[in-house]
């Protein structure tokens, strides 16, 4: 079978283990396009994209819309800082807009939990989320297994923590979804503040001390201390919390065996990564973000593929 | 399932060794030539026709595979989005002869997106096209092959199978299936 089971790619939770294998598979054959001379394939040649950014972003949206262009769409970019938004209309109404203007996708990142679901019931088009809120981040967390595949062989049976602000991170939530459904074992790790309530129900181990999490896992994916979205202080300064989970050089020279060290990006040098760390040969972030082209092209396109 | 063997296993080693004589009266001693096979199935094809081409002229000849679902113009079109094959060319076409390869000429407009795709690796000199089998009277767009296995009369409801040793086969065969039954 070569189609997703879903019209929309809202979140990785309502993904099947397929639906990620398929666009793994699409996405080595795009990977493979985009080391060409000429990265340019003719594919989504009909088709429109708005990406709709209500939210600030560098990377994700950089990478969508290269994948956009790669793949020959026209793509339109709309953030909320020069719109009406500010004038005070609806989200409903703002898409309805655009989509009267014969737009057939829309890349969106929204700050509020399941913007993008609310909007998959009322519109015809079809949706990827691009970060809802601190919800889901679904093409990161297939950028990320798909790296992990990539340097690993296979994700199935691997060990790989996820370390920082869990609380706040629709990465790690998107992460947790798709390792778990790829088989493998998951583990957090972060100041208990910075630990959801519900992490019991997800399945996953819960480690406090990074040193540990270090010693047991294949993969540590660190995650950004997010403080745009904290209200309350949660630990007492950032000094403080790079002393006990900021990664370095150091750390990683002294553990048992080699391991991945992953980052979603953007990095706050010296506070969860230190600098010798992060550009280490441990570190895949810059494959991370070139994964992402193909990752997001191999979603545009089967997406795109199964509308009719 | 009705079926009507077209070629068998003897002829089909005749015709490719037709084919490949065809090619070395045409292309000498390959020193700018390059054979391309088209996926799926033309590359199975094309690995047949390499091993005996190289076996002949004793030289190496530079072989690849090229994947057209990018370049189909029948995208959205289609229930399913159509799955993607590997491109391996791991050399430069550009200024190249190359002799591009697949195993049933049908409407021709994967030949089309084949053209197409090829250009991402530079612009060839020329370009040949090797079928195995040619539908006659069955082409949407104006392309004709260069070399050709046989010429097969076909109806619309009917299919050209092509089973290889190569792709798990017992023998090299191919046959005439009528789609419906």
């Amino acid at each position: 079978m070569s189609k997703l089971s879903q019209r929309h790619l809202l979140g990785i939770k309502n993904l099947t283990r397929e639906d990620i294998e398929l666009i793994f598979e699409t996405a080595d054959n795009f990977k493979d396009v985009i080391n060409r001379p000429i990265k340019k394939v003719p594919s989504l040649r009909d088709v429109t994209i708005a990406n709709v950014f209500f939210e600030n972003s560098t990377r994700t949206r950089l990478s969508f819309e290269l994948a956009e262009k790669r793949l020959s769409a026209d793509v339109v970019n709309f953030s909320t800082s020069t719109s009406s938004v500010k004038k005070g209309e609806t989200l409903l109404d703002t898409v309805n807009n655009i989509l009267a203007m014969k737009v057939d996708m829309v890349v969106m990142r929204h700050a509020s939990v399941g913007a993008p679901h609310f909007l998959s019931k009322h519109i015809k088009a079809n949706i990827i989320n691009a970060g809802d809120g601190t919800h889901e981040h679904p093409t990161q967390a297939l950028l990320d297994t798909f790296s992990i595949r990539e340097k690993l062989g296979s994700v199935e049976g691997k060990k790989i923590a996820i370390i920082g602000d869990i609380l706040h991170s629709r990465v790690a939530l998107s992460n947790i979804f798709a390792l778990k459904k790829l088989g493998a074992e998951v583990m957090v790790c972060g100041p208990p503040t910075l630990l959801p309530k519900y992490i019991s129900s997800l399945d996953v181990l819960v480690e406090w001390d990074v040193k540990k999490a270090l010693d047991w896992c294949d993969v540590a994916n660190v995650l950004r201390i997010q403080l745009e979205r904290q209200q309350i202080k949660y630990f007492p300064s950032l000094r403080e919390y790079s002393l006990y989970y900021g990664i370095n050089k150091k750390i990683l020279d002294d553990l048992k065996k080699d391991i991945v060290l992953m980052h979603p990006g953007p990095i706050n040098r010296g506070v969860e990564l230190t600098s010798d760390a992060a550009d280490s040969h441990h570190s895949i972030i810059l494959d991370q973000v070139e994964n992402g082209v193909a990752i997001r092209m191999a979603v545009l396109y089967l997406l795109a593929g199964s509308t009719n | 399932m009705q079926k009507k063997l077209v070629l068998d296993s003897h002829l089909l080693n005749i015709t490719l060794n037709r084919l490949c004589q065809q090619l070395i009266e045409a292309h000498s001693n390959f020193n700018n030539t390059v054979v391309v096979g088209m996926q799926p199935r033309g590359v199975f094809l094309a690995e047949l026709i390499h091993e005996k081409l190289q076996k002949l002229v004793k030289t190496k000849i530079p072989l690849g595979y090229l994947d057209t679902t990018f370049h189909r113009d029948d995208f959205r079109r289609r229930e399913i989005p159509a799955k993607a094959s590997e491109t391996k060319i791991d050399f430069v076409i550009e200024g190249k002869n190359v002799i591009l390869i697949d195993d049933v000429l049908y409407t021709g407009r994967t030949v089309r997106a084949a053209l197409d795709a090829m250009i991402a690796f530079g612009r060839p000199s020329k370009v040949k096209l090797l079928v195995l089998v040619d539908r006659k009277y069955t082409r949407d767009l104006p392309i004709a092959a260069d070399y050709v296995g046989k010429y097969v009369d076909t109806l619309e409801s009917q299919r050209v199978l092509v089973e290889l040793e190569a792709q798990g086969h017992k023998q090299n065969k191919i046959w005439l299936v009528n789609k419906d039954n």
